[in-house]
C-alpha cells in the first residue's frame, strides 16, 4: 500500500505535514478526511485513528498521529536534509524548545477565529465577544513572544535554517490570516520570516496547500460550506466550549 | 559550572526531569525556583529563561527551556539506556506521539484540575476567596469531565494492553505521564480509583524509577493543599499567570 497520509488541509498541522512531505518529495497517498463532513468520526476513520484526529499517518500496519511525531518519523525514514530536524544536539534542542512553547501558546489559540467566525455560526452557536477579544489578546501576546524570543537574532524560529518547527508555526498563523486577520501588519520581523519560509517552500506549493483554507471566508459568504452532520456535532460543540 | 537544572518540584514537568536526571545518574546542580514566591518572574531568572517558566536548563552558556526539549537533550547528551527513547524508528515514534499528545491534552487537564479544585473552595489556602468566583462549579465540573476523557484516552489509546505507554519498556512517555497524573492526585482527584489498568501501570513505573526517588520527587505536590498562603504582593504578581491557566 505504501505511505498514506490522512489529512484535511483546513487543519493547520495537516498543512504542515503536507508541506513537509511534498517539499521533500516523499511519495504518499493522500487520504482526505473532511472534518466539516464529520469524516473524522466515521467508523472507517475511527479504525485508523480512534482519537478521530488528523493528521494521521499509516505506513503498512504502522499508524501514527500527532504532526510533530509524523514529521520526525518522515524525516528519519526518508532521510530528509539535516536542517529540517538537525542532528546537532543543541540545534535539535531548539526545535523542541520551540515546539513546547508552541503547544502552550499557539495551539488552541490561532485556530479560534475559524471556529468563532465560521464553524460556530454553522451550528447556530455564538462565541461571546469577551472570548473573541480574549483570543485576540492571546494571539497578540504570542506574536510578540514569537518575534522577541524565537526570531530575535535568528532567521527562523529554531535557528538560522528552516526546520519543521517553522512549518508548524507558519501554518498556525495562516489560519487567522485566512479569516481576515492581518497578523503580519506592523510586524516586519514576522513578515520577513514568513517571506523566507514561503520563498523556501515555493509559491506554488504554498498555494496548493492553502487553497482550501484561503477560500473559507468566500465559501461561508456563498453558503457553500457543508454543515457538519449530527454525528460530528458533539465534537464540534465541545471544541467551541473549550475556547477560553 | 556544569549542568544546572532550574526546577520547582511543584511543577509536573520539573518532576519528570528531576526523576530522569537522578535515575540516570546525570550530575547536575539543582537551582530551586520557588513558583509560590514568584521567583520565576525575577529578572535574574529571566536571564536563564526569558519565557519565565520552569523547568529550565543551563549547560555552560547554553540555556534551554521546555521539558520535552530538556529531556531529549539530556537523553542524547548523557547517552542514557536506549529504552528511555529508543533508536528504533517506530518505537521512538510512539514516544514522540505521546509526548506531543499529552501537552495539549492530559497536561492541560491535570493542570486545570489542580487549579480549579484549589480555587473552588472558600477554605482553600493558596489564594484568597475572591478567586473562587472565577471558577464556578460548572467550570470545575467541565474540567473534571475533560480529565476523565483524557484518562480514558490514556488507557484506551496509549496504554491499551501494553506494559508501558509506548511498548514493553519504560520510556520518557511514562515519566511525563505519571508526573502529570500525580498533579491531579495532589489536587485530591483519585485518578487511579476504579482504573485498575492505570493503577497497575503506575506501580510498574514507580518500580522502574525506584520508589524512593518517586516519593522524593512527589513530596512537594502531595503537600501542596496544606501549604501556607502566599503574601498579597506575591499573589498580585502570580495572578495573571494563574488566570491564564485556569480559563
Amino acid at each position: 500500500m505504501g505511505l498514506e497520509l490522512y489529512l484535511d488541509l483546513l487543519s493547520q498541522p495537516c498543512r504542515a505535514v503536507y508541506l513537509f512531505a511534498k517539499k521533500n518529495g516523499i511519495p504518499f497517498q493522500l487520504r482526505p478526511v473532511e472534518l466539516l463532513k464529520g469524516q473524522h468520526v466515521s467508523r472507517e476513520f475511527s479504525q485508523v485513528n480512534s482519537l478521530h484526529k488528523v493528521p494521521t499517518l499509516k505506513d503498512g500496519d504502522f499508524v501514527l498521529s500527532e504532526s510533530t511525531a509524523i514529521m520526525i518519523y518522515l524525516s528519519c525514514k526518508y532521510r530528509t536534509a539535516d536542517h529540517w530536524y538537525p542532528e546537532d544536539l543543541q540545534a535539535r534542542a531548539r526545535v523542541h524548545e520551540y515546539l513546547g512553547w508552541h503547544a502552550d501558546s499557539i495551539r488552541g489559540i490561532f485556530g479560534v477565529p475559524l471556529w468563532s467566525q465560521v464553524l460556530a455560526p454553522l451550528l447556530g452557536v455564538q462565541v461571546s465577544e469577551e472570548k473573541v477579544e480574549r483570543n485576540r489578546t492571546s494571539m497578540k501576546q504570542a506574536l510578540g513572544q514569537l518575534e522577541e524570543t524565537f526570531l530575535r537574532g535568528r532567521a527562523f524560529v529554531a535557528g538560522q535554517q528552516v526546520t519543521l518547527a517553522d512549518l508548524l508555526a507558519l501554518e498556525e498563523l495562516m489560519q487567522p490570516v485566512a479569516l481576515g486577520h492581518d497578523l503580519f501588519e506592523g510586524r516586519p520581523r514576522l513578515a520577513a520570516w514568513r517571506a523566507c519560509v514561503e520563498d523556501f517552500l515555493g509559491a506554488q506549493l504554498c498555494q496548493e496547500t492553502r487553497g482550501c483554507i484561503l477560500s473559507v471566508l468566500e465559501q461561508a459568504a456563498n453558503k457553500t460550506i457543508p454543515v457538519p452532520p449530527p454525528e460530528a456535532h458533539e465534537s464540534v460543540l465541545l471544541r467551541i466550549a473549550r475556547i477560553p | 559550572m556544569g549542568l544546572e537544572l532550574y526546577l520547582d518540584l511543584l511543577s509536573q514537568p520539573c518532576r519528570a526531569i528531576y526523576i530522569f536526571a537522578k535515575k540516570n545518574g546525570i550530575p547536575f546542580q539543582l537551582r530551586p525556583v520557588e513558583l509560590r514566591q514568584a521567583e520565576h518572574l525575577s529578572e535574574a531568572f529571566a536571564q536563564v529563561n526569558p519565557l519565565k517558566k520552569v523547568p529550565a536548563l543551563k549547560d555552560g552558556d547554553f540555556t534551554l527551556a521546555e521539558s520535552v526539549a530538556i529531556l531529549l537533550y539530556l537523553t542524547h547528551k548523557y547517552k542514557v539506556p536506549d529504552h528511555w527513547y529508543p533508536q528504533d524508528l517506530q518505537a521512538r515514534a510512539r514516544v514522540d506521539e505521546y509526548l506531543a499528545w499529552q501537552h495539549t491534552a492530559l497536561r492541560r487537564s491535570c493542570l486545570r484540575a489542580l487549579w480549579h479544585k484549589f480555587c473552588c473552595f472558600p477554605h482553600q489556602v493558596m489564594f484568597p476567596v475572591f478567586l473562587g468566583e472565577l471558577v464556578s462549579p460548572e467550570l470545575l465540573a467541565a474540567t473534571l469531565a475533560e480529565l476523565e476523557v483524557n484518562l480514558q484516552a490514556l488507557e484506551d489509546t496509549f496504554l491499551q494492553n501494553k506494559v508501558f505507554l509506548a511498548g514493553p519498556h519504560v520510556t520518557l512517555a511514562d515519566l511525563v505521564a505519571i508526573t502529570e497524573l500525580m498533579h491531579a492526585v495532589g489536587a485530591g482527584c483519585q485518578v487511579f480509583e476504579g482504573r485498575p489498568k492505570l493503577a497497575a501501570w503506575r506501580q510498574r513505573v514507580e518500580a522502574a524509577v525506584g520508589e524512593d526517588l518517586f516519593r522524593e520527587a512527589h513530596e512537594v505536590i502531595l503537600k501542596a493543599k496544606d501549604s501556607a498562603p502566599a503574601d498579597p504582593t506575591i499573589k498580585q504578581k502570580l495572578m495573571p499567570g494563574v488566570l491564564a491557566m485556569i480559563r
